[in-house]
């Protein structure tokens, strides 16, 4: 059933986001912490473990596979709904805090990404030093 | 003409499809026919998007673009945070845990870095400016982290009402700039494997321009981006207001 796919995706999305509002009061925090990140870690392992199987196989994975491929539309409409007039008003101050924003963080993207890739190669090396 | 109305109003998401499948299609077809696919279909697609939010905006002078014409009001549901999260959250399915796994400590010091970064970036513009007041130094930084942690930020710490608008328009410069650029820059940053869009999700942080980033560049990847980005808002109001603050009004 198309159904259960679509309930296990509510469901994950739904715990997740207690999850990340609780984590927000935990911390005293205005805002959700996470709560579609650790929605998302849990219909991973759903998805991954053999109790689910029945709500994440065959004709109900159609009803997630769904929802995922509707997802470029829904950003578009995402882009049709942004406040683009106000950030077009904002002036210079704005327009250059933004933009200086989005170019330091774009530079430090292949700086960080190495940390995942390098350490392990620096201790392969190291073990190979030992034997 | 009432007729229209009536029918559009009352099934305002179902127009909603019908108008992003017809913007899509229109995409696809420039981007193959004027671009021979150069430029992904899906990114002239968000490019139209914001300027039709733009033009809606202009017209209505509402707050959600397109959305506030009545006609088109189904966008905003469409479009809306709960539909974004949903679809995003599917996009996990099929996610391998193995890639998280490499990532995961790269990805979360790119939370943290991303919102330092960026609060530095907006601070240092809003001293430039001439501003010298630590709590709209500090505003003004939290909006460059995003358009949610400025306004958070702000009323935490008692900005006032025309330096919380500035720093949602910062915030709003950023996450449109993240839609457009992305696809542009992918290339020269090695944005084209899972760790790095965990890194690039983390650094990026605004959830809408990580989203619609990604999407024009690599619908792959957008899940690993996604799911660091979503953190990001959450650490950004948790360090804006309290350790970002005392430390701009230790120095102002």
């Amino acid at each position: 059933m198309i159904v259960y796919g679509v309930a296990l995706l509510s469901v994950c999305l739904v715990v997740g986001m207690l999850a990340g509002e609780a984590l927000g009061v935990l911390l005293g925090v205005e805002a959700n912490v996470g709560g579609v990140g650790i929605a998302m870690l849990l219909l991973v392992f759903a998805s991954n473990a053999e109790k689910f199987k029945s709500l994440a196989c065959g004709v109900a994975g159609e009803g997630i596979r769904f929802w995922s491929a509707m997802y470029i539309p829904i950003v578009v409409a995402m882009a049709a709904r942004q406040n683009v007039a106000a950030a077009m008003e904002g002036g210079m101050l704005a327009l250059v805090a933004g933009v200086a924003a989005v170019i330091v963080s774009f530079a430090l993207v292949p700086v960080l990404s190495r940390i995942g890739n390098s350490a392990p190669a620096v201790s392969l090396s190291s073990q190979k030093d030992v034997q | 003409m009432d007729i229209i109305e009536t029918v559009f109003v009352r099934n305002n998401l179902v127009v909603a499809f019908a108008v992003v499948g017809l913007i899509t299609w229109i995409s696809y077809f420039l981007a193959d026919k004027l671009t021979a696919g150069r430029i992904h279909g899906s990114a002239i697609a968000i490019a139209l998007g914001l300027l039709a939010a733009w033009w809606g905006g202009v017209v209505t002078g509402g707050r959600t673009g397109v959305a506030d014409i009545a006609l088109l009001g189904g966008i905003g549901l469409m479009g809306g945070g709960m539909m974004r999260d949903f679809a995003i959250v599917a996009t996990a399915f099929g996610v391998k845990l193995g890639e998280l796994k490499k990532a995961g400590l790269a990805g979360v010091i790119s939370i943290f870095a991303g919102v330092l970064v960026s609060f530095v970036v907006g601070a240092v513009v809003a001293v430039l400016f001439g501003y010298s007041d630590p709590v709209a130094i500090t505003t003004i930084g939290a909006g460059a982290v995003t358009y949610i942690v400025g306004p958070v930020t702000g009323e935490a710490i008692g900005a006032s009402s025309e330096v919380i608008t500035l720093s949602v328009a910062a915030g709003l410069i950023k996450s449109i700039l993240v839609m457009i650029g992305t696809p542009l820059v992918a290339k020269s940053i090695g944005l084209d494997n899972p760790q790095s869009a965990m890194v690039f999700g983390g650094l990026m942080g605004t959830t809408s321009g990580v989203a619609a980033g990604l999407a024009a560049t690599d619908p792959e990847l957008v899940p690993y981006g996604a799911m660091t980005a979503t953190f990001y808002t959450g650490v950004g109001c948790l360090l804006g207001p309290s350790i970002l603050f005392f430390i701009v009004s230790s120095i102002f």
